[in-house]
């Protein structure tokens, strides 16, 4: 018996929040001593088998297109028998899904388990839907009681509340929440042997695919910036934002917002940390002016030091903060700006 | 073009969120409702689409009885038919809320070109209940947009729907009808105008009344986690306190 696990790729490796997920698989099928296998997508040569071994990983199995030979066996229609293996090489949820499903069955496969990114939720939304089995999202534990059962620990409010949930199913499906917990490979690496699998597909599984186009998102500087600076309500209005702006450059950091900033028109939803908007992890968050509602904080669990400036010492975010700052952001931030200016200039 | 828009009232946390003794429910009896801001933006789009291309559109909710207030609030912002399947006020997982809403849609007058959702729900974040309706009515799906134009001039055809994918985007084609989730971002919703309430306040809500059904996922209890509770240390007051914020700036290694 077998915990499944599919690993994204950034950057031609295997992304992070794949390998925290395939920690939280292998931990599970430990659980139960059972075995972990990975899923990728893309050809076995593509496969990252090295990092995977580390984690522990027995069996990899690298998701091809099928030829289309075996395409029509499957009664699959010329249009979409495209015949190249690069058919999956671009994202499909709903063919990633069935890939899943059938990897899962075949295998078989107690438990699914996918980073709870937008394309893990997606693809193991499909997965249950089409199989269906109930999905866990965002789970931060997962433990095995008994077949068909087990005993989560989820996400709700982003993060801000636990609940802790039973799961009876044939098979659990779940997502596990980015920031539950660090990657960690495994104490004794385990022999990865590589497979091709070659799925089985209909071609309403490929109607949806995506495209990738060269435009450039800025949510992915404020998603992994070191530093951010934060302006929310006290900031007053959408001139009063040069000072942050100016303090975060001179940090190396970026600007982020609240909420009530983006929804008042002050700035893009794009600069928006929280709960709808950006989660950030950086090493400083100096959130100035932000009463720090749970919308937001849960945009900011991951930063490693939160220091807030607020004219109100009662403010929510000082319980959430490790470093306060009680006094007006436009008078604190020009002269903090103003310090680090003079610091700089001298010899 | 017919759209229509499913939306779940939720609380409106703010600041703390605070657990009934009870273990299972947040005490709300402090705070107001509201529509999760995901739809809130769905509905935006919605009335936004139907301004451009005629039509109508119809926003579904599944809640208590009262859950008609944030019906009446998406009325407010120029959506034109209200539909409420009554609940005892129960929590209803993902998969019964999703063959509920299927069950209205066939059971209704259906078609529908467009089936808007907002990504996933401020409370519960399960993350499905858009796809769930799409396999059971079989049609194309997409979550998470932040983008959609409607392609094919002459009558809706097809929908080009846009998302982030790290630093990048990634755009589908989705053949109409189709389901597509949202996120907040996509849009920046109106605020209602006073026609729109006085019209919200006199529209007629269609009431169905699905039956609860056990799943497999089941809450056992709720609790606010641990790490949350963190008190800062302060360093002073006002401009006072620049000494000691640039010298933890230093100690924390973020000035160049």
């Amino acid at each position: 018996m077998t915990v499944l696990c599919l690993i994204e790729e950034a950057d031609g490796q295997a992304a992070d929040v794949s390998l925290r997920a395939l920690t939280f698989a292998r931990q599970l099928a430990g659980s139960s001593g059972q075995a972990v296998a990975a899923a990728v997508f893309g050809d076995p040569d593509a496969v990252p088998a090295e990092v995977l071994s580390g984690y522990g990983v027995s069996d990899a199995y690298a998701i091809c297109s099928p030829q289309t030979e075996a395409l029509s066996g499957y009664g699959v229609s010329d249009a979409y028998a495209i015949g190249s293996p690069k058919t999956l090489a671009g994202y499909a949820p709903q063919a990633w899904a069935r890939a899943l499903a059938g990897l899962s069955t075949g295998l078989p496969a107690t438990a699914v388990v996918a980073a709870g990114t937008d394309r893990g939720q997606e693809v193991l939304a499909h997965l249950g839907a089409l199989a269906g089995l109930p999905m866990a999202a965002n789970c931060v534990s997962a433990t095995a009681d008994g077949p068909g059962r087990w005993q989560l620990v989820r996400h709700r409010w982003a993060g801000s509340l636990l609940e802790d949930a039973e799961l009876e199913a044939p098979v659990a499906v779940l997502t596990v929440a980015p920031d539950a917990a660090a990657a960690e490979p495994a104490p004794t690496p385990a022999h990865t042997s590589v497979h091709r699998h070659e799925p089985a597909l209909s071609e309403a599984d490929l109607v949806v695919r995506a495209a990738e186009s060269a435009e450039q998102s800025a949510a992915a500087s404020l998603a992994t910036a070191r530093v951010v600076v934060g302006g929310g309500r006290g900031v007053g209005g959408p001139e009063g934002f040069a000072p942050l702006e100016e303090l975060a450059g001179l940090l190396g950091g970026v600007l982020g917002v609240s909420r009530v900033v983006t929804s008042e028109g002050w700035r893009p939803h794009k600069q928006q940390v929280g709960q709808t908007g950006t989660r950030i992890s950086p090493e400083l968050y100096l959130a100035c002016g932000i009463s720090g509602a749970i919308q937001h904080m849960a945009g900011c669990l991951s930063a490693r030091h939160i220091v807030a400036v607020n004219t109100d010492a009662e403010a929510p975010i000082i319980a959430h903060a490790d470093y306060a700052v009680i006094g007006d952001l436009n008078e604190v931030i020009p002269a903090l700006v103003t310090a680090i200016r003079a610091r700089d200039g001298a010899p | 073009m017919q759209i229509l828009v499913c939306v779940k009232r939720v609380p409106m946390v703010g600041g703390k969120i605070v657990i009934l003794p009870n273990g299972q429910e947040l005490d709300t009896h402090m705070s107001g409702f509201t529509v999760s801001p995901h739809e809130e933006c769905a509905v935006e789009e919605a009335v936004r689409l139907t301004e451009r291309y005629g039509g109508g559109v119809t926003v579904l909710t599944l809640g208590p009885a009262e859950a008609a207030d944030q019906l009446r609030d998406m009325l407010a912002l120029g959506a034109s038919r209200a539909v409420l399947l009554e609940t005892d006020g129960r929590e209803w997982g993902p998969v019964a809320t999703a063959r509920a809403i299927v069950d209205a849609i066939r059971g209704g007058d259906g078609g529908y070109d467009l089936l808007l959702f907002g990504n996933e729900s401020a409370d519960t974040g399960g993350y499905q209940v858009p796809v769930r309706v799409a396999h059971a009515l079989g049609l194309p799906c997409v979550t998470g947009i932040k983008g959609i134009e409607i392609t094919e001039s002459g009558g809706p055809g097809a929908a080009r729907a846009r998302r982030e994918y790290g630093s990048t985007e990634e755009a589908f084609e989705l053949p109409l009808p189709a389901v597509i989730s949202v996120k907040e971002g996509i849009n920046l919703p109106r605020y209602p105008s006073l026609p729109g309430r006085l019209r919200a306040k006199r529209a007629v809500i269609e009431r169905f009344t699905p039956q609860w059904q056990p799943e497999g996922l089941s809450r056992l209890g709720l609790r606010v986690p641990a790490t949350e509770r963190r008190q800062a240390e302060i360093l002073g007051t006002g401009t006072d306190a620049v000494p000691a914020l640039l010298a933890l700036l230093s100690e924390l290694g973020v000035l160049k």
